[in-house]
């Protein structure tokens, strides 16, 4: 017999998860699908009994996501505009069916090279919180997904908390999301900024990163470098240069060719930098 | 493996429920299966396509996401929750805006937006949008839904209410079938399984081409517990060969040692649900030697044949030639000749096949979506080796089909299952086996070169065009066909040389899909115009109106009609849109940055049935002793409306008011063959059949009252009255003999299309009644990133005599909705594209306002002067996208669908940006 357990406390659950090999089950959304018709063979670890994990709080240190925490709750949530990008990207979850059952925590831990949730996070320098019976870690997203569908999550380790630092959430941000069609898409390519404008109108500081233009999505550092103390406005896009880019390595596949992605990633960060920096931010406009 | 069953409760439309489940079920499979509630459909199981959308605790979930243990202790609201004693007034606007076609869609709508509704009762259609975008929808195209939500608030009564006797033709009603597919009670393939019925699980190849080789079956069969039998090529008592066009039948219900194509069937496991659904395909003992495959048509030419009795892989050839093309083209004062290449479409009707069958006696009873019940019949005979007449095929309510559910699919599969195991048996096919087993539209790889005189008169054409068809025939030979025919689109073109071919691959099979290959050789031919009218220096509506075919005038065919050809009124419709849509982009236009606006035009035309070979229907009609009036209305309705139109058609006909119609459907142990759902056909042809039907019951009770024919006949009661002026006379109807049907008046006519088969140049008269139409697109492109942008799409289309106008217009912009997918987004690459996320269709974000304008231009043979139209509507749609793209960037796309991807590269090779 395959084993489900559905526990009430973190505690309880890293428990279990000292002990066996589980599937965790939280929002279904990437559990099913990857499901399919076929008999289930695993140990399924069901955490949609665990209310501590529900919670988006923010205090002194940043703000913190519950890994429970579904895109929905994500939108509704009174967030600076620093998390304008992560909102609208929320809101290019799937559809409205899924971003009420899917979490932020799973987006991250399905490690899709087009998981709407990371882009946005990268740009907030987010933080994963891991926890096993012994130890607890935070590693920073970069270090936590490692590849396609890879992460660094140890198999007795339960993801339980995303957190923004303190540094991060001041400033202003923006996504873009290149996809075929309008709704349920899976990007082409997407783009998230999150800037800070100096009160002398220069980028004080900048932070971008692409998706779906390499196995696991990017910052930009060498972008980065070059925006910080220029003006902040239309004539940041003259700064662009191939070698910004270089990090970017997207394959050719039915959603687009590669030559096509290196061009359309471009174009998109130039868009997401504009709407972070200007009057009608966009993900303002989106909150 | 299985899980341990968990008991549960929660609430489901207000009522406690109580359930033992694995804690892992679906909530979607629960519902369904353990409490009935069948209106939550499963079109994907991924949360790809909404069917099954549910509110819990108010907020909307995908139900085959959800483990029903998450349900527990929730309140869950379904389709069934939604009317109380009456319609709620969301289902009564859908009933009223037509916003159901087939209907396997309509409850994951309707629960999502009653939901919006709940905090925005009057909501604008952004709105809709927003809230709407997880439920995808293949028949409707949207726009009826939409406004149904938007209209929800007024309670304008539904239109059509108190039709009198004989004014049925013209009317927009409600469609007759609508009611029970806004309650979530229309009973789809998957919808009314046996409660005892075995399941099943097919075996599919995994290989594009391969050798296999069964281990011994019997101790996997008994080391599974709860199987009852393995079926295997071996086990077919009939002949192992079909396919919907007898001389091409060449595909094996099982694969007999070796497979043509992934996802082809080699063995069918029957066993109880639970032992099924705790099988892994994988573990199925079979080994496999992979043999070389042809995916391409470039690479099949130069392989081994997939049939030997078709060297080169070519599978069918179809051939028109009129005048000297050659000779014309060389004295032509210009000429355009371009290449351009489609991709495999998927049908994505969200209904993927289901079906139950089981023994009643010795009749084997199929109950199963289907658009060709007769021909489901003969052809499963056929394989199962019994006479046609003890196999009895019961068509569902049908999810959308456009073309796929014209093949078999599972009909032999729980066929066989249950003639060998004397039990019902039960299929449902998951996403991706549908996906991967059934037809697809062909990839065309076409040419052509079409010439013009100085005063911009087309001259001649060339065409050629290869079909990618896959492993079997299936419709090939019907494309190979039809493109020929309709290649240079309708217009009068003197000399003309058209080739097209079905060649065979290791991809998927290759079938009907609404325009059988001529919406891939309209946009071949409809870009060439725009490029001819630019060399020319003529407007490109007006050189398309230059050109068109008008009566008197020859077809490519050389099928002269003297009356009843549409596509001058259809173009002339246009004309004001064009001047607007045009002044409105170039205003844009003269404006600088990255958006560019485009306008385009392309135009259709489509012959309605088959291609100069008989093709007929017959209606059965009478009044029974008891006084009902029944009409077995044996065209299958797979959304587009046949239920209603030709009851319609008939009650014009009696003259005899819709309301005291029964209608039965394609049942065919009690109904007779009125063909398949394909071709545009059913309104055209079975309307035809029930329109003498109609008047033959007429004329047979006037002369038994021995009235004028201007008689009014009514039913009352039991009682037929005939009132002839200040006459009346009544009928006893129980006094009267009845025959073996109850029947005591009745009349049973049929109707064929007078053709004239095609000689070996094409030429003859291969439809008796064609429709005709033409659409403009406006829209905007991004040259920066290549997305497209679409604004509005005016369509023009003569329908000779709109039945229903109401569903007329909604079959204009389901079409369109699928020109749209094709244009810009559809693309199955086969192995990969196997579910409704890698595979894109349209969703309500995708479409834009359609203005739809019906041109009544009469046929003389059509009922009361229709033609076709469901084929048509989506023809023009893919190249008038692309000449508007190329109005937009001067860049035309060569290869469909236009993704962003393509877009922009075809902007940069023409050397960068607008």
């Amino acid at each position: 017999m395959v084993r489900y357990a559905k526990p009430r406390t973190v505690d309880e659950a890293l428990g279990l998860l000292a002990d066996g090999d589980w599937w965790i089950l939280a929002g279904g959304t990437d559990f099913y699908p990857a499901l399919g018709a076929l008999p289930l063979k695993r140990d399924v670890l069901d955490i949609n009994g665990l209310d501590e994990l529900d919670r988006i709080s923010a205090t002194g240190d940043g703000v913190t996501f519950g890994a429970r925490a579904s895109w929905t709750r994500v939108v509704r949530a009174s967030l600076p505009p620093a998390f304008n990008a992560l909102k609208a990207a929320a809101r290019e979850v799937g559809s409205v069916q899924i971003q009420n059952r899917a979490t932020v925590a799973g987006n991250l831990c399905n490690a899709s090279p087009a998981a709407d949730g990371v882009p946005p996070l990268l740009a907030l320098d987010a933080e994963v919180e891991l926890r096993s019976a012994k130890t607890t870690r935070r590693l920073p997203l970069a270090d936590f997904v490692l590849g396609n569908r890879e992460t660094a999550r140890r198999p007795d380790e339960l993801v339980t908390a995303i957190h923004v630092p303190r540094h991060a959430v001041s400033g202003r941000s923006a996504f873009v999301k290149l996809g075929a069609r309008r709704y349920l898409v899976i990007s082409i390519a997407m783009a998230a900024a999150n800037v800070e404008i100096g009160a002398d109108g220069m980028i004080a500081s900048a932070r971008i990163a692409v998706g779906a233009c390499s196995p696991v999505a990017r910052r930009m550092p060498a972008l980065e470098a070059a925006l910080v103390g220029r003006p902040a406005d239309a004539s940041l896009l003259d700064l662009f240069d191939d070698a910004h880019f270089a990090g970017l390595t997207p394959i050719d596949d039915v959603r687009g060719t590669s030559g096509y992605r290196h061009a359309a990633a471009r174009e998109i960060v130039g868009r997401a930098l504009l709407a972070a920096i200007g009057a009608n931010d966009e993900g303002e406009q989106a909150a | 493996m299985m899980l341990e069953k968990a008991p549960l409760t929660f609430m489901v439309n207000d009522k406690p429920v109580a359930v033992e489940a694995p804690p892992t079920a679906r909530l979607s499979a629960v519902l369904r299966d353990q409490l009935g509630l069948k209106g939550t459909k499963v079109g994907c199981d991924a949360g790809d396509c909404g069917a099954c959308t549910v509110a819990i605790d108010g907020e909307l979930a995908c139900a085959c996401l959800v483990p029903v243990a998450s349900a527990e202790g929730c309140a869950v609201r379904t389709v069934e929750g939604l009317a109380g004693d009456t319609l709620s007034a969301l289902q009564s606007s859908f009933m009223r805006h037509g916003a159901a076609q087939c209907g396997i869609c309509t409850p994951g709508f309707l629960v999502a937006a009653a939901r919006l509704l709940e905090e925005n009762p009057r909501p604008d259609e952004a709105s809709v949008k927003d809230a709407l975008g997880g439920v995808l929808c293949r028949c409707t195209g949207y726009r009826k839904i939409v406004a149904a939500v938007m209209d929800t608030h007024s309670a304008s009564p539904v239109a059509g209410e108190g039709i009198a006797a004989g004014e049925a033709v013209g009317k927009p009603i409600p469609r007759l079938d609508g009611l029970p597919k806004v309650l979530g009670t229309d009973a789809f393939g998957a919808d009314a399984f046996p409660s005892d019925a075995l399941a099943a699980l097919v075996i599919r190849s995994p290989h594009w081409h391969a050798d296999f080789t069964f281990s011994d079956l019997g101790p996997y069969v008994a080391a599974n517990p709860g199987l009852v039998a393995v079926f295997t090529a071996a086990d077919i008592p009939g002949i192992n060969s079909f396919g919907v066009i007898p001389p091409f039948a060449d595909q094996p219900a099982l694969a007999e040692g070796f497979a043509r194509f992934r996802g082809e069937a080699m063995a069918v496991v029957v066993g109880e649900k639970d032992a099924i659904a705790g099988l892994d395909p994988a573990e199925f003992p079979v080994s496999w030697q992979v043999r070389d495959h042809a995916l391409t048509v470039a690479e099949a030419k130069s392989a081994p044949p997939l049939h030997a009795s078709r060297p080169g892989n070519v599978m069918a050839e179809g051939k028109v030639r009129r005048g000297d093309a050659d000779a014309a083209l060389a004295a032509s004062h210009v000429t355009a000749t371009g290449r351009i290449e489609t991709s495999y479409v998927e049908h994505a009707y969200i209904e993927p096949e289901a079906g139950a069958a089981w023994m009643d006696g010795d009749t084997l009873v199929i109950q199963a979506c289907t658009q060709a019940p007769v021909m489901d019949r003969d052809d499963t005979a056929r394989v199962l080796g019994l006479p046609p007449e003890k196999v009895r095929i019961l068509p569902t309510a049908t999810g959308g089909g456009f073309g796929s559910k014209l093949d078999l699919s599972l009909q032999p599969l729980i066929g066989l299952a249950a003639l060998k195991t004397a039990r019902p048996v039960a299929l449902a096919y998951t996403r991706s086996e549908s996906m991967m087993s059934t037809t697809k539209r062909h990839p065309a790889e076409m040419e052509a070169t079409i010439g013009a005189d100085k005063d911009g008169r087309i001259t001649g054409m060339v065409f050629d065009g290869d079909f990618n068809t896959g492993a079997y025939a299936s419709w090939g030979p019907t494309v190979a066909t039809r493109v020929p025919v309709h290649a240079s689109g309708p217009y009068f073109t003197p000399n003309y040389r058209s080739v097209g071919r079905g060649i065979h691959t290791n991809g998927p099979v290759s079938g009907a899909f609404r325009g059988f290959g001529v919406p891939q050789a309209a946009i071949m031919q409809e870009t060439l115009y725009d490029e001819l009218a630019g060399k020319l220096g003529i407007d490109r509506l007006a050189f398309r109106l230059k050109n068109a075919l008008r009566n008197g005038e020859a077809t490519v065919c050389g099928h002269v009609m003297e009356s009843g050809i549409g596509i001058v009124e259809c173009l002339e419709a246009l004309q004001p849109h064009w001047q607007r849509a045009c002044a409105e982009a170039e205003a844009h236009n003269a404006q600088p940055g990255h958006i560019r606006r485009g306008v385009g035009v392309a135009s259709c035309w489509y012959g309605c049935g088959n291609t100069g070979i008989p093709n007929p229907s017959t209606m059965k009609l009478g009044i029974t002793s008891d006084g009902r009036l029944v009409l077995h209305q044996g065209a299958v309705d797979i959304g587009q409306g046949s239920n209603t139109v030709i009851p319609q058609i008939c009650a014009e006909a009696l003259g005899m008011p819709l309301s005291a119609f029964t209608l039965v459907g394609a049942d065919t142990a009690i109904t007779p063959d009125a063909g398949k759902t394909s071709g545009s056909r059913q309104t055209y042809i079975s309307g035809k059949a029930a329109e003498k039907s109609g008047r033959a019951l007429r004329e047979t009770i006037l002369r038994f009252a021995n009235v004028s024919g201007d008689a009014e006949i009514a039913l009352e009661g039991g009682v037929l009255v005939i009132r002839d002026g200040a006459a009346s006379r009544t009928i006893e109807l129980g006094s009267l003999p009845a025959d073996a049907d109850g029947f005591v008046f009745r009349a049973d006519e049929s109707y064929d299309p007078p053709t004239v088969p095609l000689d070996e140049n094409g030429q003859g008269k291969p439809y008796a009644v064609y429709g005709w139409g033409a659409q403009i697109v406006e829209l905007a492109v991004d040259t920066k990133l290549g997305t497209v942008e679409l604004i509005k799409i005016t369509a023009a289309h003569d329908v000779g005599r709109a039945i229903n106008p109401a569903l007329a217009v909604g079959q204009v912009e389901g079409g369109i909705a699928q020109g749209i997918g094709m244009a810009l987004m559809e693309e199955y690459v086969p192995g990969r594209t196997e579910n409704l996320h890698d595979y894109l269709i349209p969703t309500i974000g995708d479409v834009p306002e359609i203005e739809t304008i019906l041109v009544e231009v009469p046929d003389p043979e059509g009922p009361f002067g229709a033609k076709g139209l469901g084929e048509h509507v989506l023809i023009p749609t893919a190249p008038a996208i692309l000449n508007a793209i190329r109005d937009a960037t001067g860049a035309l796309v060569t290869k469909v669908p236009a993704t962003p991807s393509r877009v922009l590269a075809a902007i940069w090779a023409q050397g960068g940006a607008a």
